[in-house]
């Protein structure tokens, strides 16, 4: 198990590398002047004072040289920091490498620091949306296999078809309509109400979660019912299963002890799978009910063009999907020996 | 007794009739699907909807004289069927169905222009990572493992939103982040279709590389491809609309159905209309693009539907 463990983080090292190189070279080829943008000055490219600024933030240096300070930091290197053109003095960044991201342009604030604020909502949104997803899936799809062919069976895959088809934002602003304006049963958006001042109080904070995580889970129960409903019925019907009923065993028995954990382990696979729609999702669904995390702050960094902050925000989103991928890897080798010892 | 020779005989003749009428895997399929009316359903939705975006904007220009983009304040938040707009008419007085149609025109191009571009790529690269094996199968499977790290949204919306895509650069950045699953597909497919017997016959028999790839292997991946590709399609309906939603797909005044909903938000009291149709027509749509899927799907596999 451990050495299972080592190589799946070993292989993990060279794809985090990459994107982080992705994100840097995404950022490096965008139109426009980083200077322009940073002293909101269109014109302000070719004055002498811009060369200053752009040979005080490193910009005057090639491509490779930048993302190795921005990974690394440049404190044990010599930059030209106050801009006169020689390289005089060691630099002041730590680099991603040891948690230092950047200041965001806009907010004027370690970029690490934002992330720190706005990550956990992203994270309670998208592990709720798992843990319904999942369970309320599963449920779905064993259902499904129990009534197979009759109209149990035909409305769960129903809705399992429409729940791909329909597009996130527009369910949650149907449901924002139905739920929060005709009825006025619950909040249409953020994550407390207004008069909450601030404390924390989690039935609060429940009823503003209902709407966005189910909207989120949608993909993940339409999907799971589908795998799960497949898997038992492929697993009913094997010959151990014919077998343990000829032994004499109790329908239920077999049931759960023989049949649901069989099938339920392929449905494991799609863990990993499951958490990168969930954060591909949380960014829409974040946007559509106001939601503070991580999603929402990356769409505002992109309009406001605060690249530390969109290039931030690529790498944390990439760390939780590499993480939660790894994680589900490893459960799934716990769940089940061959994996490990393959 | 003699009835028994009967039977025979009929059998016999059954077997003929089956041996003169022996279809090829493509007339086969079609007229599988010929009787698959869900699936007949679906394709016929979706040609009407893209014969409308090709045909309905001539005639609306042309004899209606109607502009899409015009803004008329008088009609502001028209109901449906209200003064001939049939579908009501949106914040700035623009009719909701002209504007459907126009961003139907565009969501659909948009959808079969980036599909084709991820197939291509796609199958290209899968067949040759799964040919060659070797350094040219670690490079790519290396790209692909890294950039599909990066949760899909997150990097399109930066893409997309550097570039401030017109439509063709909105195909271009789709289909050059949409490309991973067709080719890892491909290349799962090719790695199992490579050491099969026939492929190892062709080569006894002095194949090139290139005939092997082409005549042998290619041919078996077709129809995973197409059913694929029909997915996909769909798929990229939803992302498009998504990413039009989020305000960084295809800038207005072009309309398209996601950006017609992004703005419907601040209109919930006055138009439930306007988020409304929008949005059933991005449902229909991608239904439209899955049921085909599925229906390819059983068409194309012989195995699978008896």
């Amino acid at each position: 198990m451990l050495a299972y463990l080592r190589r799946r983080i070993l292989q993990a090292i060279p794809t985090f590398f990459g994107v982080t190189f992705v994100a840097f070279m995404l950022i490096l080829s965008a139109p426009g002047d980083p200077v322009a943008l940073i002293t909101f000055n269109p014109q302000a490219s070719d004055t002498g004072s811009a060369e200053r600024l752009r040979r005080q933030l490193g910009l005057d240096q090639p491509a490779l040289v930048q993302y190795v300070y921005w990974l690394a930091g440049n404190d044990w290197a010599q930059v030209d920091s106050n801009g006169d053109g020689t390289l005089d003095s060691p630099g002041t960044r730590l680099g991603l490498l040891r948690g230092d991201l950047g200041n965001s342009l806009k907010h004027r604030r370690p970029v690490s620091e934002l992330f720190m604020e706005r990550v956990p909502a992203t994270l309670l949104l998208t592990m709720s949306a798992l843990v319904l997803g999942y369970g309320l899936g599963i449920v779905l799809g064993m259902l499904a296999a129990i009534n197979q062919g009759n109209i149990i069976d035909q409305i769960i895959r129903v809705i399992s078809v429409i729940g791909n088809a329909v597009p996130q934002f527009w369910l949650g602003l149907l449901l924002i309509i139905i739920f929060s304006i005709q009825l006025d049963l619950l909040p249409m958006s953020g994550m407390r109400s207004i008069s909450s001042r601030g404390d924390f109080d989690i039935l609060e904070t429940l009823r503003h979660m209902i709407l966005p995580v189910f909207v989120l889970s949608l993909n993940t129960i339409a999907y799971v019912s589908r795998f799960t409903r497949a898997e038992l019925l492929e697993v009913l019907g094997q010959d151990y299963i014919r077998t343990a009923r000829a032994k004499g065993l109790p329908r239920n028995r077999v049931w759960w002890r023989h049949a649901i954990r069989n099938a339920l382990l392929p449905v494991a696979t799609f863990l990993g799978p499951a958490i990168g729609t969930l954060l591909s999702g949380a960014v829409i669904v974040e946007q559509v009910f106001s939601w503070p995390g991580l999603g929402q702050l990356t769409i505002n960094a992109v309009f406001q063009r605060d690249y530390p902050l969109v290039m931030g925000s690529i790498v944390v989103a990439s760390i939780m999907f590499i993480t939660g991928v790894l994680l589900s890897d490893v459960l799934y080798a716990v769940l089940d020996p061959r994996i490990r010892l393959r | 007794m003699r009835s028994a020779e009967v039977q025979v005989a009929k059998l016999d003749h059954a077997e003929e009739e089956a041996l003169l009428h022996s279809r090829s895997l493509l007339s086969d399929a079609v007229s599988h699907i010929l009787h698959d009316r869900l699936t007949l359903l679906a394709l016929g939705i979706l040609i009407t909807f893209t014969l409308i975006g090709i045909i309905a904007p001539p005639i609306i220009e042309g004899p209606l004289g109607i502009d899409v983009n015009r803004t008329n304040v008088v009609a502001r938040f028209k109901q449906p069927g209200v003064d001939g707009f049939v579908l009501g008419a949106d914040h700035l007085g623009r009719d909701q169905l002209v504007r459907l149609i126009y961003g139907g025109r565009i969501s659909l191009a948009i959808a079969y222009a980036s599909s084709l571009g991820i197939i291509l790529i796609g199958v290209s690269l899968g067949l040759i990572s799964g040919f060659y094996g070797g350094i040219v199968d670690d490079i790519i499977m290396w790209i692909i493992n890294t950039l599909s790290a990066i949760p899909a949204l997150f990097i399109l919306l930066v893409a997309s939103a550097i570039w401030e895509p017109s439509p063709e650069v909105l195909v271009f950045i789709l289909a050059m982040l949409g490309w991973f699953g067709t080719c890892r597909l491909v290349r799962g497919e090719v790695l199992s279709i490579r050491e099969r017997d026939f492929v190892l016959a062709a080569k006894a028999l002095g194949a090139t590389n290139r005939r092997l790839v082409m005549a042998h292997i290619a041919p078996n991946v077709f129809s995973i491809v197409i059913v694929t590709g029909s997915i996909i399609a769909g798929n990229l309906i939803l992302l498009e609309s998504g990413l039009s939603y989020l305000g960084v797909g295809v800038q207005p005044p072009t309309p398209t159905w996601g950006n017609m909903l992004t703005d419907s938000r601040n209109y919930f009291a006055t138009g439930v209309h306007l988020v409304l149709w929008p949005g059933v027509l991005i449902v229909i749509t991608v239904l439209c693009f899955y049921l085909i899927g599925d229906g390819l799907r059983d068409a194309l596999d012989p195995h699978r539907r008896h």
